[in-house]
C-alpha cells in the first residue's frame, strides 16, 4: 500500500507546491506514469509514479503546499485495501495563518517593528522570523534568560550553540555569540563572529556598543549577508539641477539644496518603476503603491533613516521642509519610532563631505538604496565631440537582486537620470 | 558572644517573655516537672512556679483549645506540642479558631498564641511522629508559621512570635536542639517574614528552611571546593508571612534556583516558592526551578531507609550540577 510523497526534486527544496493533478481518483496507473506537476523553489516538475496499481486517494488538493516528504496520494495494489490513513495528515505548510501576520513580519528580515500578539502567534505558527528567533518549525531550547540577553543583543537563538542540559541555550552561550548571525543553512555549522584580539603594546579604549550601535550591527549585517547585493552606478549631467536650484531660489526666495532635488527625483522615479519600490517577503515580493522615503541622517554616534511618507507627492518645497525638520529632530533625539518605520526605499547622500560615489547596504527589508555623490568638476565629451568642463554628480543603486533585476534596475537609473538632468519635470 | 545549643536559646526566649510579661506562661505535655521530653523548658517550673509553667494531660484538642481561650481573653500561651504530628488532634482548635477568628470578629479579638514544639523526620519515631506540617499550616490565611535553623534564629523569632499577635506556630526540629550558636544574652527580636541570607554566592540560589538551610551550606561548601560553583543560601525562617522579595532578589542575581525542602513535596512549601519564580522570577531564570525535597512517602521506620528520605548534602550538589 504505497504513499506518493512530495520528492525532494532539487537541492534546496524543502516544500513543494502541487498544481496539478494528472490521475485522479480511482485511475489505474502505471510505472513511469505522469502523476502530477509539482512546482519547486526553481522550476515547475513533472512528477512520475515508480508504484503501479490504482490512485485509492488524493490527500493534496491542487493548489495545496506541502513539505518534502509528505504524503500526497495513495497507491493501492491490486486485490489491496485501504488501510489506516496516512499518519501524516499532510504537514501542510499552513497558508491561511500566514495572512494573519503583517506584511512587516513576514519578510525575512524584520522591519523592526513591534508586532501585535496575534500576528507573532501567526508567525511562529508559519515559522517566520518574526522574533527572528525562531526556524522554520524547530523548536530552540532556551532558556527565558537566555532569550532575554538574546533579544536585548540582536542573537539569533538558531545559530548559538546550547550548551546546557540537553542542548539547551543558556545565558552564558549568548553572552558569547556573535550579534544578528544569520540562520545556518542546514548542514552547515555557523560562523563565529570575528572578533579582535589584543595586540601586544597596543593602547585602546573600549567603547561599549550604544543601543542604536547595535541596532546598526545588527540590521546591516543582517542586510549584508542575508540579502543578495548588486551595484549599478551612473553619471549624470549636473549642470541643469545647478541652473534650475539658482532659478528655483531666485524666484521664490526659498531655500533648496541638491539634496532636497535628488530626494524628490528618487521618489517620482520610484513611481514610474514600482518594481524597484518593493520588499521580499519570502513567498513573495511586496510592491508598495506609494513611496515613502528612509533618508540617512548622520546622527552623534551613528546614522537613522526617519521617513518622509508619500514623498512622490509633496512639493520641492514640503520636501525640504521636511528634511529639515526630521534632520533637527533627529539630532536632538525628538523623533518618535513611527517615525523610522515603514519606508519603501532609503537615500543616502554624502555629497556635502566631498564624497563622489560610494556603494551603499540596502536597508531592509527595503529592495533600494541609492548613494548620492558630490558634484564634481570634469572634462566631459559634449555631443559635438569637443572637451568642456562638466558638473557631474555619481549615483549609485544597491538592489536586492532577490526582488530586482538589473535591467529593472537600469530602467529606474534612467527614470531618474531624465529628471535630474531636467529638473523642471520635477515642478509638474 | 555566648555558644549555647539551640535549645537553651529557645529555654532563653522563655526566660526573658515569662520574665518581661505576666501574661505569658507555657503550657503542654511535662513541660513543667519534667523539664520537657526534649529538655526546651529545663528550669523554668523550678523558676517561674506552676501558674507560669503548666502540665497538661494527653489531650491536644483540648489543651489547644485552653490556650485559644486564654488568648482571646488577653493572655499569651506558649503551647507545646510533644511532637507537632500531635497537632492533627487539635486541628480544628488551630486552624478554625485560632487561624479564623480575627477574620470572624471583625478584627476585635486577638489569638496571640504560640504553638511550638519538634517537626521533622529522621529521628527513627515512625510515620506518626514524624510529620513536617509548615505547608498545612501555612496553607491558612491567619497563621503565621516560623522555622528557625540555627540557635540565633530560634531565640529572636521565638520571641518575636511571643510578642506577636497572631497564632503563630513555631516548628523546631529535635536534630537542631543540640547545635550551639553565638547567641546574645538578653533580650532580641527578628521580625517574621523575613529571610536570612546565610551565605552569599553568584551562581545559585539554594532556598531552605529550618534544618534543610544547614543541609544547603554543606552543599554550597562541598560545590565551591569541588565544583567551583558558589551557592547563595537563602533561609527563610518563616514560611508564612514569606519574605518573597529577597527570594526574588537573590534569584534576580544567580539566575538558578534549587529548592531544598523537608516537606513531602506534593502541594510543600517549595512547590509554592516554585509558583512565585514562575510567575516573577521567568525572565531571569537560567534553568528550570528544582527541588530536592523528602521522598514522597509516609516517613520510613527504617534506619538506613529514612536517612535517604530527607535531603541530605549530596542529593542537594547532584541536584545542582544537573542545572548546569
Amino acid at each position: 500500500m504505497p504513499e506518493i510523497t512530495m520528492p525532494k526534486l532539487s537541492d534546496t527544496m524543502t516544500e513543494g507546491t502541487l498544481l496539478r493533478w494528472h490521475k485522479k481518483k480511482g485511475d489505474k496507473i502505471e510505472v513511469g506514469d505522469i502523476l502530477a506537476e509539482v512546482e519547486t523553489d526553481k522550476a515547475t516538475m513533472e512528477m512520475e509514479s515508480f508504484e503501479e496499481g490504482t490512485l485509492a486517494d488524493i490527500f493534496v488538493p491542487e493548489g495545496g503546499k506541502v513539505l518534502v516528504g509528505a504524503a500526497l496520494a495513495l497507491v493501492l495494489k491490486d486485490g489491496e485495501k485501504a488501510g489506516d490513513k496516512p499518519k501524516a495528515s499532510a504537514p501542510a505548510t499552513s497558508t491561511s495563518t500566514a495572512e494573519l501576520s503583517t506584511p512587516q513580519a513576514r519578510p525575512a528580515i524584520s522591519s523592526g517593528r513591534p508586532l501585535t500578539p496575534r500576528a507573532r502567534a501567526a508567525a511562529l505558527r508559519t515559522g517566520g522570523g518574526a522574533g527572528g528567533n525562531v526556524n522554520a518549525g524547530v523548536r530552540v531550547k532556551s532558556t527565558p534568560l537566555a532569550r532575554k540577553i538574546a533579544d536585548a543583543r540582536g542573537v539569533r537563538l538558531d545559530a548559538v550553540k546550547g550548551t546546557g542540559p540537553g542542548g539547551r541555550i543558556i545565558a552564558f552561550d549568548v553572552e558569547s555569540a556573535p550579534v544578528g548571525s544569520p540562520a545556518p543553512a542546514s548542514g552547515s555549522s555557523p560562523v563565529a563572529a570575528i572578533l579582535p584580539t589584543p595586540i601586544a603594546g597596543m593602547p585602546e579604549t573600549k567603547v561599549p556598543l550604544s543601543g542604536m550601535r547595535r541596532v546598526i550591527a545588527e540590521r546591516l549585517l543582517a542586510s549584508k549577508t542575508q540579502i543578495p547585493h548588486f551595484y549599478l552606478s551612473i553619471e549624470i549631467d549636473a549642470a541643469p539641477m545647478m541652473a534650475f536650484r539658482k532659478e528655483y531660489i531666485a524666484a521664490s526666495g526659498g531655500k533648496i539644496t541638491f539634496n532636497d532635488i535628488a530626494l524628490s527625483a528618487v521618489a517620482r522615479a520610484a513611481m514610474q518603476k514600482p518594481k524597484v519600490n518593493a520588499a521580499f517577503a519570502g513567498d513573495s515580493i511586496v510592491q508598495y503603491g506609494s513611496v515613502n522615503l528612509s533618508v540617512a541622517i548622520a546622527v552623534e554616534d551613528g546614522l537613522v533613516t526617519p521617513v518622509i511618507r508619500d514623498a512622490q507627492n509633496l512639493s520641492l518645497k514640503e520636501i525640504s521642509a521636511a528634511v529639515k525638520d526630521l534632520a533637527t529632530r533627529a539630532r536632538d533625539k525628538k523623533l518618535k519610532p513611527e517615525e523610522y518605520a515603514g519606508g519603501t526605499i532609503t537615500v543616502s547622500n554624502l555629497g556635502s563631505y566631498g564624497i563622489e560615489q560610494f556603494c551603499a547596504i540596502v536597508n531592509p527589508p527595503q529592495a533600494a538604496i541609492l548613494a548620492i555623490g558630490t558634484i564634481v568638476k570634469k572634462p566631459v565629451v559634449n555631443s559635438r565631440d569637443e572637451i568642456e568642463i562638466g558638473h557631474r554628480m555619481s549615483i549609485t543603486l544597491s538592489g536586492d537582486h532577490r526582488v530586482v533585476d538589473g535591467a529593472v534596475a537600469a530602467e529606474y537609473m534612467t527614470a531618474l537620470r531624465k529628471l535630474l538632468e531636467s529638473p523642471a519635470l520635477l515642478l509638474l | 558572644m555566648p555558644l549555647i545549643t539551640y535549645r537553651q536559646a529557645l529555654n532563653d526566649a522563655f526566660a526573658e517573655e515569662l520574665t518581661r510579661d505576666e501574661n505569658v506562661f507555657l503550657m503542654g505535655e511535662e513541660v513543667a516537672q519534667y523539664n520537657g521530653a526534649y529538655k526546651v523548658t529545663e528550669g523554668l517550673w523550678k523558676r517561674f512556679g506552676c501558674k507560669r509553667v503548666i502540665d497538661t494531660p494527653i489531650s491536644e484538642a483540648a489543651f489547644l483549645g485552653l490556650g485559644v481561650g486564654a488568648a482571646m481573653m488577653g493572655l499569651r500561651p506558649v503551647v507545646e506540642l510533644m511532637f507537632w504530628s500531635f497537632a492533627y488532634v487539635g486541628f480544628d482548635q488551630i486552624i478554625n479558631n485560632a487561624g479564623c477568628i480575627r477574620y470572624m470578629s471583625g478584627g476585635l479579638i486577638n489569638v496571640p498564641m504560640v504553638i511550638r514544639g519538634p517537626a521533622n523526620g529522621g529521628t527513627n519515631v515512625g510515620a506518626t511522629h514524624s510529620h513536617t506540617p509548615e505547608n498545612f499550616l501555612a496553607n491558612t490565611p491567619g497563621l503565621k508559621v516560623v522555622c528557625p535553623a540555627t540557635p540565633y534564629d530560634a531565640k529572636g523569632l521565638m520571641i518575636a512570635s511571643i510578642r506577636d499577635n497572631d497564632t503563630v506556630c513555631f516548628m523546631e526540629n529535635t536534630l537542631l536542639y543540640g547545635d550551639l550558636g553565638e547567641v546574645p544574652d538578653g533580650s532580641y527580636t527578628i521580625p517574621l517574614g523575613v529571610a536570612d541570607v546565610k551565605r552569599e554566592g553568584l551562581d545559585v540560589s539554594l532556598i531552605a528552611h529550618g534544618r534543610a538551610v544547614l543541609t544547603c551550606l554543606a552543599a554550597a561548601e562541598i560545590l565551591a571546593t569541588e565544583h567551583g560553583i558558589e551557592a547563595e543560601v537563602v533561609d527563610l525562617r518563616s514560611i508564612r508571612p514569606l519574605d518573597e522579595e529577597t527570594i526574588l532578589n537573590s534569584v534576580a542575581k544567580t539566575h538558578r534556583a534549587v529548592l531544598v525542602d523537608e516537606n513531602k513535596p506534593f502541594c510543600g512549601v517549595s512547590a509554592q516558592i516554585a509558583a512565585l519564580l514562575a510567575e516573577h522570577a521567568f525572565d531571569d531564570l537560567d534553568a528550570p526551578v528544582l527541588r530536592v525535597t523528602a521522598l514522597d512517602a509516609p516517613a520510613i521506620y527504617s534506619m538506613p531507609l529514612e536517612k535517604l528520605q530527607l535531603p541530605d548534602a549530596q542529593a542537594v550538589v547532584a541536584k545542582v550540577l544537573s542545572s548546569f
